[in-house]
């Protein structure tokens, strides 16, 4: 048995990011989540959810929580990483200023994924896009 | 035992109309035959449903002011909101003196109980096992909240008792030493802004009820009025200061710690977004938080009489010729922090959750979204259920009939009906 979810990240919009997270959030709760998991699922998913709006203008998150992990992925068709460790380290970015402006693109996105989350993916391609597997466990 | 509340239902009011279903914040009200029906585990006694009600068949239970007659010696906790409802005060000594002409023995003003939280807060948080940031109990409807959807903050939630409860302490000594009687001829009461406090004082979390009854700030007001205009020089004298008095509105209780640092948001919606942030990690060096569910705060309250926002300005007006603060804890000898302090903490209240099960929560999880692909997703309420998500989890725990949505109704009917035509026709020819 498992539960998929589905969501469209409009890109263009940054006063909507994190509405994914926030209704995957919602969702683990009516589930009975433990408290502690469904914080870590939150952060992670809404680091990642930031970072498809501010590099590579929306995408598509997909959840699938099965009966002992769930599986966030999201996928982009933006511009790629070009190298993944130097984006793995914390304070690097290449968010533009105007991003930066805003409060976003700390460099700290791709950290923090990995910080809250058990297994974490990074799969991409310069120029075809990115997909970002985030899996924690439920136990 | 359904547990109690203050918010209930006038039935004989009620039409059945969705103005109460849609505008409560956590889904708690549905209307089932006609009439509308509180769900008792959910409701946060915020009050939104009593001030939309068109038909005013939603109302706050409360004690009425005969509830002081039971007892010899009467004590009157006004809510600093009591004070801005009165047109041209320059003084609150003319409302303290006006309780003790209307049955009150003795008055203890809840502002400078808060003045004493306060200056104990400040000193709470210059330690470093104080949570950060640290989260305002002082409105028990965001107590709540935190305690059936955020559970992880609850360990933010202040652990001293809200200014009401360490004023009913503080007068319940006063008045035993004051009046030589016994305990249990002593009556406090508090006179109240909200259904949320009545609820709260009533069957405190902490199970000990510190005050003996809770009035409402309009029926109080009702009777103090006449009795205030005849007083020429009060006798009575204020135990608060500007910091006090400033608990009324939002943002009163938080400038009154003295921090650089600090939140103050008004509004069910804005406090769940704000809750909502805190627990993503996303409030950083933000040292405390205050919420309050009603709009510009306790002046907000449904018990009130004034506009809020004429109140707060009628509350800075007041403010004016004041000292900043008039009560210390100093004042008490012998009391200190920890009398103050609430011996058990706030346990989580999970009544969001589908089932204790998780297998069996998933199972109803995916009946929902199977029902929720049949539904219209307009969100209209006819049903009874404010939106076409909660239908749908209605119906699959058993709540609601599928046949209860009017358009899948009309969609059966057409349907019917359109077979009837051609069958019709079929027996014309």
């Amino acid at each position: 048995m498992a539960i998929n979810m589905r969501y469209v990240v409009d890109g263009s919009d940054f006063t909507t990011a994190g509405e994914a997270s926030t209704a995957v959030k919602m969702k683990l709760k009516k589930l009975g989540i433990a408290p502690d998991i469904v914080r870590r699922v939150a952060i992670a998913m809404y680091e990642a959810e930031i970072n498809m709006v501010i590099h590579a203008g929306g995408g598509v998150a997909e959840v699938e929580l099965e009966s002992d992990k769930i599986i966030i992925k999201l996928i982009d068709h933006g511009k790629g990483i070009a190298d993944v460790d130097l984006a793995m380290r914390e304070g690097y970015s290449t968010a533009p200023d105007a991003v930066r402006n805003l409060g976003f693109g700390a460099g700290m996105g791709l950290p923090n994924i990995k910080k809250y989350s058990d297994e974490m993916h990074i799969d991409t391609e310069v120029g075809k896009g990115t997909t970002v597997t985030i899996i924690i466990n439920l136990q | 035992m359904a547990e109690f509340h203050s918010v209930t239902l006038d039935f004989d009011k009620c039409r059945g109309c969705i103005n109460c279903v849609k505008r409560c914040p956590t889904e708690a009200i549905r209307v089932k035959n006609g009439k509308a029906f509180i769900i008792s585990e959910r409701c946060i006694d915020c009050g939104e449903c009593i001030r939309i009600c068109p038909h005013h068949a939603k109302k706050a239970v409360y004690d009425k002011m005969s509830v002081i007659e039971g007892y010899e010696y009467r004590v009157a906790l006004p809510a600093p909101s009591l004070y801005p409802q009165f047109n041209n005060l320059d003084s609150i000594d003319y409302v303290l003196d006006g309780l003790l002409r209307i049955g009150f023995d003795d008055v203890f003003e809840v502002a400078g109980a808060a003045e004493l939280v306060s200056e104990m807060t400040r000193s709470m948080m210059k330690r470093s096992d104080c949570p950060k940031p640290l989260i305002s109990n002082a409105c028990p409807a965001i107590v709540k909240l935190i305690q059936v959807r955020f559970p992880k903050l609850l360990p933010h939630l202040h652990t001293l008792q809200p200014p009401v409860e360490v004023a009913a302490r503080l007068a319940r000594e006063r008045a035993v030493k004051k009046s030589g009687l016994p305990a249990d001829k002593i009556g406090v009461f508090f006179i109240s802004p909200c259904p949320a406090k009545v609820t709260a004082l009533r069957h405190p979390a902490g199970g000990e009820r510190v005050v003996d009854g809770v009035l409402s700030i309009s029926e109080v007001y009702m009777a103090l009025l006449p009795e205030m205009k005849k007083i020429e020089r009060p006798q009575a004298e204020q135990i608060s200061g500007i910091s006090g008095i400033s608990w009324s509105y939002t943002g009163g209780e938080a400038t009154a710690l003295l921090l650089p640092h600090y939140l103050a948001a008004d509004g069910i919606e804005n406090s769940i977004k704000i809750l909502d942030e805190i627990e993503n990690d996303k409030l950083g060096g933000i040292d405390f938080v205050e919420l309050d569910a009603c709009f510009s705060g306790c002046v907000g309250g449904c018990l009130c009489i004034e506009n809020p926002y004429i109140a707060r300005t009628k509350v800075r007006y007041l403010r004016k010729y004041q000292p900043v603060t008039m009560s210390h804890l100093a004042d008490y000898p012998g009391k200190e922090e920890k009398d103050f302090l609430f011996e058990d903490e706030v346990e989580y209240d999970p009544v969001l959750e589908l089932a204790s099960d998780p297998v069996k929560a998933m199972e109803i999880m995916l009946q929902i979204e199977e029902i929720e692909k049949k539904l219209p997703g307009i969100d209209c309420a006819s049903c009874g259920s404010p939106t076409c998500a909660c239908f749908a989890q209605d119906v699959a725990t058993g709540k609601a009939e599928l046949n209860d949505c009017v358009f899948l109704m009309k969609k059966e009917l057409e349907g019917k009906l359109s077979g009837k035509e051609q069958n019709d026709g079929k027996a014309t020819v």
